[in-house]
């Protein structure tokens, strides 16, 4: 229902994304029924708590979740090819050259025993077919682009020389290499200085206009989501509870879940009247995802949950334009048919 | 925010589940995950710890009941049935001097539990000692691990072959031999656990508040101990099951009067290509026994540290 | 790097200085008197004397260990009591066999193990996985001589595709010297085989959960790529580790494959020696294979560089 939006096919679209792990107590359903769609260029953050299965869609996008113990269904239409339905070996071909990712631990996610160089060579060399020369001139160039000073010296030294903002511009190096279309991004800053977290992300952006590519942030910072994407879903308990532009979502929260979060950001200027200063807690925990939930998968920590909550799971349904929600009580606003 | 607040008195009535969209149901993609409780359900989920201590008793029993399993007097000497293939009167057939071999492996089991038993338990015992004296008393600390440095570089086979080309064979000095070999490998496990807890804020705390070394040893030293410590022995004793029939085996270990499984192979050497049965039966007791021995090992470091799984 | 290699080399100093103390004393630590206990059972005491003085019991502990050092240093590792000849002769006469079998065991048992730890850890949980782990614990539990007939029965005298017994030295052809070797190696081979599956197992399945292999994969490099390069250089050294350490039980396992096979290299030497008492040549073989333990693992201490660029010394 959300790929109403644009008039061509989107870049990518998620429909009914089921992923699920096998463990010795329970089937945990870390992702149930997600859908939603990026269009060329765009940036989308997928915001929400740690566990809300955010980092596990971005894993089934690449297909990156072993299976066993975890299991993939729904449909991921990448320019409009199923990436559920391809051999390993298209999907190979796929990851790192037109869909590329950056993770959230900068300081583990390289390979501490192979230089930078090697690394982002590595992916020419898969994708691009260059050669090692080639490979590392084009490393050296890349390393250039991201801002790394000396990068003739810095292409022959090993992940542990680097500090942690640089080893976070090698990944984006390594991400943007063979100009992917999508770039996923999980939780890109989390792990750096927040003086760093700024420049990585001006980096991000900068780099997205000259690449052209799209984005996918994954964050659990609604600064960060504020200051980057441009449309918002906002994930809970393995579900997609709400989806809005950004300012819109900022503006008119219409998911209590939402609201909570969004309570839970500090406002600037706030702390002047001094009410306003603590973060708003959302009472309660994220329910187990080993059990099935019949309800809506928030009932258990809304503050205006009835009955009806606990007993039918709400569909995701627009609330205003381009703007849906998963609430039975959030209001609709009157739209053009 | 306000709206889509939520206004009890705009609503005429209460939703109900009518007036709403509900999502559609999504599928099962996994099937469901039973999970057992109680003691099948412990076996279920360890099945090496059942496997291996179930052959375990099995073993044990046949040790304990050897006289009363048909079996003979296993020296018993009968010139005139030498090597007789296995048949019906002589299940297992008989060796050069006429002896049972049957009879000859169930006894044998005997020497290879006790021996196995004793050197898992001398060898905690004195490493525990060691390992504790190592990790407390610091200017102990790098004399007794150069000792144990120094002892472990001598393969511990060598070091027990040696031990007993010394000593008149009997099985007391097997067992001697075997242990002194494998004291080492236990005291450097503990010393480790021991200096790691040092390290620990809540035994910290314990030394600052001046409680005795003996209550820390007994109250955060032992506890921690006694899961790798368990493991360490089941996997000594599995190792000094071998060792007693390879030391037997090569003429230096338990005495050729006593029926042990190293005993019965050695003496069926001579004979092993035209008579394979008289070492085909006991390496089969033997293997299968530390075999059963190295799963119960296998199946409590999984179960008492599913981290330590992981290693090794 | 020179510098730490040389504090390694010195090092290993101490360790091996306790070694030969406890081989030396081995002689004294036992109950009795030494020399009654070698001239064994039979012997007349004319006999015990003659070993008291070859042994030179009759001087202080002390002096005698002092000399005995001494002699060492010196390439004197003593006279054997039962063929008089001097014991490094003994040794350099039966070196070749044993040398060859744990040369090639070494090498069949790591380019087998390497590679089947690494499948089991790729297809954990799988039947293959499963294979491996039985295979592993089978390994430890069948003593290597019990392998060792098993498979001189089977490959030998059922099949007689192989020698059943004996050595062929290096310098008569590769071929019979090889053919001879096959099932030594395989049966000394299983419990180091066991071992280095059972470590690169485990070191890969914690390596292969890390998140610079998810990042491997997210580029798009193959299974093979991630395998091989990405996760087993990252194992190397816990793997190479064991396999230094490992070798103890080569050194153990040769003796008794030694007597199975029927190879006179240092394990039958040594068998025969404890058989005739004879002391000399039991210190000489141990403090050798004592000696060449510690100097392989000092060796693969010095090689850790190699594989981890984060190891500097």
């Amino acid at each position: 229902m959300s790929s109403s939006t644009g008039a061509e096919a989107p870049l990518l679209d998620v429909r009914n994304l089921q992923t699920h792990f096998r463990t010795p107590d329970g089937v945990n359903r870390a992702v149930d029924g997600l859908s939603f769609h990026v269009n060329a260029g765009e940036t989308v953050a997928i915001v929400g708590e740690s566990g809300c299965g955010k980092s596990v869609t971005s894993m089934s996008i690449l297909r990156l979740i072993p299976e066993p113990p975890g299991k993939i269904a729904g449909e991921i239409l990448f320019q409009g090819k199923d990436l559920l339905k391809l051999s390993d070996k298209e999907m190979r071909a796929i990851r790192g050259n037109d869909v590329s990712m950056i993770f959230q631990e900068p300081m583990t996610s390289l390979n501490p025993v192979l230089t930078v160089g090697r690394q982002i060579g590595e992916t020419l060399r898969l994708h691009q077919g260059l050669s090692g020369a080639q490979a590392e001139a084009k490393s050296i160039e890349m390393l250039k682009l991201v801002g790394i000073p000396a990068p003739e010296r810095r292409v022959r030294e090993y992940p542990h020389q680097l500090s942690g903002g640089m080893r976070q511009r090698v990944m984006i190096a390594m991400a943007l290499a063979c100009n992917p279309k999508l770039l996923i991004a999980d939780e890109p800053t989390t792990a750096l200085d927040v003086t760093i977290q700024a420049q990585i992300l001006d980096l991000m952006r900068d780099l997205k206009h000259r690449v052209g590519a799209a984005i996918v942030l994954i964050t659990h910072d609604l600064g960060v989501v504020a200051e980057v994407a441009e449309r918002v879903i906002v994930m809970y308990a393995g579900r997609k509870v709400e989806e809005a532009p950004v300012r819109e979502l900022f503006s008119d929260p219409k998911h209590p879940y939402t609201q909570g979060l969004l309570g839970a950001v500090p406002k600037l200027g706030s702390s002047l009247t001094g009410e306003e200063t603590r973060l708003a807690e959302i009472p309660g925990l994220v329910p187990s995802l080993k059990t099935r939930i019949d309800g809506c998968v928030f009932a258990g920590r809304c503050p205006k949950v009835t009955d009806l909550c606990r007993a039918v799971a709400p569909a995701l349904e627009p609330k205003a334009p381009r703007h849906t929600a998963a609430c039975h009580y959030a209001e609709k606003e009157l739209m053009a048919a | 925010m306000s709206t889509s607040t939520i206004q009890p008195g705009t609503l005429h009535r209460p939703l109900t589940a009518g007036d709403v969209a509900a999502a559609a149901p999504l599928p099962d993609i996994l099937p469901p995950v039973r999970a057992r409780r109680g003691l099948i359900g412990f076996l279920r989920r360890n099945p090496t710890i059942a496997i291996g201590g179930g052959l375990m008793l099995l073993i044990i029993a046949v040790a304990i009941l050897a006289p009363l399993l048909w079996t003979v007097d296993p020296t018993a000497l009968a010139p005139a049935r030498r090597t007789r293939e296995p048949s019906a009167m002589y299940w297992f057939g008989t060796d050069m001097l006429g002896r049972d071999v049957y009879s000859r492996v169930l006894y044998g089991a005997r020497v290879s539990l006790i021996v196995g038993f004793a050197v898992a338990f001398f060898s905690s015992v004195i490493g525990l000692t060691i390992g504790l004296v190592s990790g407390f008393v610091r200017w102990a600390d790098a004399i007794v691990m150069r000792v144990m440095d120094g002892i472990m570089s001598i393969p511990s086979i060598l070091l027990a072959i040696a031990l007993m080309a010394l000593t008149r064979g009997s099985v007391g000095n097997v067992i001697l031999a075997i242990t002194i070999a494998e004291v080492p490998r236990v005291s450097r496990l503990v010393r480790g656990v021991v200096l790691s807890l040092r390290e620990q804020p809540y035994v910290d705390a314990a030394v600052a508040s001046g409680t005795t070394t003996p209550r820390i040893i007994l109250r955060h030293i032992l506890p921690n101990t006694l899961a790798p410590l368990t493991v360490q022995a089941t996997y000594i004793c599995a190792s000094a099951m071998i060792a007693e029939s390879i030391l037997s085996f090569i003429g230096a270990g338990t005495p050729p009067i006593i029926p042990s499984w190293g005993n019965i192979m050695a003496e069926g050497r001579a004979l092993w290509q035209v008579k394979p049965y008289i070492v085909f039966f006991p390496a089969v007791f033997l293997s299968l026994t530390v075999l059963a021995v190295n799963l119960l090992g296998d199946g409590l470091r999984d179960w008492l540290d599913p981290r330590m799984a992981k290693k090794v | 790097m020179f510098a730490y290699a040389l504090r390694r080399i010195v090092a290993t100093i101490p360790v091996m200085a306790v070694v030969a103390l406890f081989v030396f004393s081995l002689l004294y630590i036992s109950p009795g008197d030494p020399a009654a206990v070698i001239a064994g059972d039979q012997a007349t005491p004319a006999d015990v004397e003659r070993i008291r003085a070859s042994l030179g019991l009759d001087r202080p502990y002390l002096v005698r260990f002092g000399d005995w050092v001494w002699q060492i240093v010196h390439g004197d590792l003593g006279t054997s009591i039962f063929t008089n000849l001097p014991v490094s002769t003994m040794i350099a006469q039966r070196i070749e066999p044993t040398l060859s079998l744990m040369v090639i065991t070494l090498i069949l048992a790591v380019c087998i193990a390497v590679p089947m730890g690494v499948v089991a850890a790729w297809k954990q949980g799988t039947w293959i996985d499963r294979a491996v782990m039985a295979f592993a614990v089978l390994g430890f539990s069948v003593p290597v001589f019990v392998v060792g007939y098993l498979l001189a029965y089977v490959f030998a005298l059922e099949l007689d595709w192989l020698p059943v017994q004996g050595y062929t030295p290096f310098a008569r052809g590769i071929g019979p010297w090889f053919q001879n070797l096959i099932l030594p190696a395989v049966a000394l081979g299983g419990v180091y085989i066991a071992l280095i599956a059972r470590i690169t197992r485990a070191t890969m399945l914690e390596v292969l959960q890390q998140d610079y292999i998810r990042t491997a994969r997210a580029k798009g490099v193959g299974q093979r790529g991630i395998l091989f390069l990405h996760a087993l250089k990252n194992a190397a050294v816990p793997i190479v580790t064991v396999i230094g350490i490992g070798v103890a039980l080569l050194i153990g396992g040769a003796v008794v494959t030694e007597s199975v096979f029927a190879i006179p290299g240092l394990g039958r030497l040594t068998v025969d020696a404890i058989l005739r008492r004879d002391y000399p040549v039991i210190q000489g073989v141990i403090l050798l294979f004592s000696f060449t333990y510690v100097l392989v693992n000092l060796v693969i201490d010095l090689l850790y560089t190699l594989f981890d660029p984060r190891i500097r010394y």
